[in-house]
């Protein structure tokens, strides 16, 4: 008799749902998946590697490219690496500067991840509501750093500039009149300041949008709730941090739990889940981006109130400005060695951990003493979330492990590395 | 024999004179789904082939045209390009009997409604045979899903129709819509609302359209069924499923909204004013309703999972279905007016 063996199915890598470079074996009996081996590494690019052959400070355009949908987050937790080995702290108004730009991080991501995984349980319109507004977000990141994606904006000892006083305009086009020219421009008149604010007050408006579609409609009900459930133990055993973790019903932020950056000074809820299924993690997910635009208006009230330096005041480790180096000749020295040279650090080792819009992101540093890392070690918060994926999706079927998959908010970026 | 021979030409002329608008009428369905979904989602649609993208079905087509058929060498060769084909012809057939006014349809047969369930189920085969004949396991999901798309809303939207057929006391799609005159109220929607709701559902369901879209499911199985074909197999299937959009928004006017029959019938002045608007103008405006919400609908909803869909046929439609009807026999019995006097 021929023997009975389950179908054996290639999921991805080219899969519309595959977000990236995934490639799943899957066992199924039927529609119903028995096992699902993620096989991961296609998109490895040696990050951790080349970090040690470069001096410090040319490794944070790397950081970016970790999860390339949350680029100043991975920047954070490095730039925290450095300054705890340095010992240095950078000025209050920068670290109200980086919990702004997380929280609007963390919307782009949290938008980008709502958007894909409506997509992928099947409600496209969604996804088209969600890049309108990250438009505006991604330029604000343009706004300060010239940089739509990888923005390489926080730097030791601070972030590269201070906030620019107005931003960049439409321009007139074959394609633009005058009237949608000035409709477009209408929010662009004052500062970046004015900008953010005005997004933060049309913004929740967007999420109700976006909530009218999914939250309350049965059919997403019926794919997303029981779906994917994970216990709270079980999330804590497999290491599960960030929104997985709280969907599971633990509280558990660092934004909170050892306050970094301006975090201590800001008033911000965190919302946990009940049941850990796609549908609580949706839910905290949302309350998320209500919650991180709370932050980010506390955040411009207090710069617009509160200019300052956004640098420390030592040209070892941050760039003397432009116009002091055609006349003095320190400084000239002190920019010609930073970007050939760098600046060693004093041995030790240290990690610097931060709540990355997907979890706890985390650089774990060992310095010998010199200008490069000894060591540089990643830590993703996907990479413990889709090693749980044969858990979570066992027995449910190909359609829900789409809703799972999505639900981790998976970047391949940061889990191959 | 003279005789005969000119009934044949007139036949054919006849039957060119419904395809041709029809499928002109499925190219500019995919450029108005473009648009209005353009739209829904603030975006522009398609507006760079002639003056707003009007030119776009054609370059669509020209370009599948041009494409080379790819046949996958492990696939059952006949099968895979008959597939396509019997996902096209039952859509096409079924318009043969469609009254598009009064006494204006080809085949003016007294089993009509028989004659379009029939031919109607007939366009699942298309998708099974494509599924199996490609040989890939994408495919072959969607297949089985589409297999069990079908068993599920099939039974329902056949009570659905032995409604209408209550209701009407005919099968000859003419006559249904003759017993609706009378104005709005007279339609069928009213005394049939839980069928005509039902058949809705069943309909979408039947064109593999969202929510019900699992046959093809975009983000779980890639294009399903038909993720092998290229080129002119997969613009088979496309025009199918649009041309089976059209019938299904056709058929639901005519059984329950009164096809080519105008609203604005007995109401005074009103409906003299309106009395030259020729009976085919109705019909398609009531069609067209219809097809806005198909695409309306893949807008907005997520997809079921085809379990789901399962589970909806069987535990909600069909005990809709099978209740309405009792009560329906009871109000043609009873002749409850104004439907059944």
């Amino acid at each position: 008799m021929a023997e009975i063996r389950n179908f054996t199915m290639n999921f991805g890598p080219q899969h519309p749902s595959a977000h990236g470079v995934l490639r799943l074996v899957l066992e199924m009996e039927g529609e119903v998946i028995i096992k699902s081996d993620p096989h991961i590494g296609l998109l490895h690019r040696a990050t951790e590697k080349l970090a040690e052959s470069k001096p410090y400070n040319q490794s944070i355009g790397y950081m970016d490219r970790l999860d390339y949908v949350s680029m100043m987050c991975n920047e954070h937790a490095y730039v925290m690496a450095i300054e705890k080995l340095l010992q240095v702290t950078p000025p209050l108004r920068a670290q109200y500067i980086r919990s702004m730009f997380d929280e609007i991080t963390r919307i782009l991501n949290h938008l980008l991840w709502l958007g894909s995984h409506a997509i992928d349980i099947g409600a496209m319109s969604v996804f088209l509501y969600a890049f309108r507004e990250r438009e505006e977000l991604i330029d604000c990141y343009e706004a300060v750093s010239g940089s739509r994606m990888h923005a390489t904006y926080y730097r030791p000892g601070g972030v590269k500039s201070d906030l620019p006083d107005n931003m960049p305009q439409y321009q007139a086009s074959r394609w633009r009149n005058k009237k949608e020219l000035k409709k477009l421009n209408a929010n662009r008149q004052g500062s970046l300041l004015d900008f953010i604010w005005d997004f933060t007050e049309r913004f929740p408006k967007h999420i109700d949008e976006y909530e009218t579609l999914l939250t309350d409609n049965r059919i997403w009900k019926q794919r997303t709730v029981g779906i994917g459930v994970v216990t709270p133990e079980r999330a804590l055993q497999l290491g599960f941090s960030g929104p997985m973790l709280r969907g599971s019903g633990i509280a558990w932020d660092l934004r909170r739990k050892q306050a970094y950056a301006a975090y201590e000074y800001l008033n911000f809820d965190i919302p946990v889940g009940l049941n850990g299924d796609c549908y609580d993690r949706y839910l905290v997910r949302i309350e998320e981006l209500r919650q991180s635009n709370h932050i980010i208006r506390q955040c411009v009230d207090w710069l617009k109130q509160n200019p300052g330096p956004v640098n420390i005041n030592d040209h070892k480790i941050v760039p003397p400005r432009r116009v002091e180096m055609k006349e003095s000749m320190e400084s000239l020295i002190h920019h010609f060695k930073l970007f050939t040279e760098g600046y060693c650090i004093p041995e030790g080792e240290c990690y610097a951990a931060v709540e990355h819009p997907k979890g706890e992101f985390a650089i774990y540093l060992i310095s010998d003493g010199a200008n490069k890392p000894y060591r540089l070690k990643i830590r993703a918060p996907s990479f413990n979330h889709l090693a749980s994926l044969d858990e979570m999706t066992k027995g449910h079927m190909l359609a829900d492990l789409v809703a799972v998959l999505s639900s981790q908010d998976i970047v391949f970026g940061e889990v191959d590395r | 024999m003279m005789n005969e021979l000119i009934t044949l030409i007139i036949i054919l002329l006849k039957i060119v004179l419904i395809a041709i608008p029809l499928i002109l009428f499925i190219a500019y369905l995919t450029y108005f789904e473009r648009k209005i979904i353009g739209y829904m989602q603030s975006r522009i649609g398609p507006n760079r082939v002639g003056i707003y993208g009007l030119a776009q079905p054609f370059a669509d087509i020209l370009k599948l045209i041009s494409k080379e058929i790819i046949i996958p060498s492990t696939s059952n060769r006949y099968l895979f390009i008959i597939a396509p084909l019997l996902a096209l012809a039952p859509s096409l057939v079924a318009w043969s009997v469609i009254p598009f006014s009064q006494g204006k349809v080809l085949a003016n047969i007294n089993a009509g409604l028989l004659f379009i369930f029939a031919i109607s189920s007939l366009s699942v085969y298309g998708i099974l045979i494509a599924g199996w004949a490609s040989n890939s396991k994408y495919a072959l999901l969607g297949a089985m899903r589409s297999a069990a798309q079908t068993i599920s809303y099939e039974i329902a939207m056949g009570f659905a129709f032995v409604g209408v057929l209550m209701a009407s006391g005919s099968m000859n799609l003419q006559d249904i819509v003759l017993k609706q005159q009378g104005g709005v109220f007279h339609w069928f929607f009213l005394p049939l609302f839980p069928l005509f709701f039902v058949y809705w559902i069943c309909a979408v369901a039947e064109t593999n359209r969202a929510p019900f879209d699992v046959a093809e499911g975009e983000s779980e199985i890639v294009a399903g069924f038909h993720v092998e074909y290229s080129g002119m197999g997969f613009a088979l299937f496309f025009l199918a499923e649009y041309a089976n959009m059209i019938l299904v928004s056709t058929i639901i006017a005519l059984f329950f909204l009164g096809g080519w029959l105008s609203p604005f019938e007995n109401i005074p002045y009103i409906g003299v004013l309106f009395s030259w608007v020729p009976g085919f103008f109705w019909l398609f405006a009531k069609t067209s309703i219809f097809l806005f919400l198909l695409i309306w609908m893949r807008a907005t909803f997520p997809r079921y999972r085809y379990d789901q869909i399962m589970r909806l046929g069987w535990k909600i439609l069909i005990p809709i279905t099978i209740v309405w009807i009792i009560v329906l026999g009871l109000a043609v019995q009873l002749k409850l007016p104004p439907w059944f006097s």
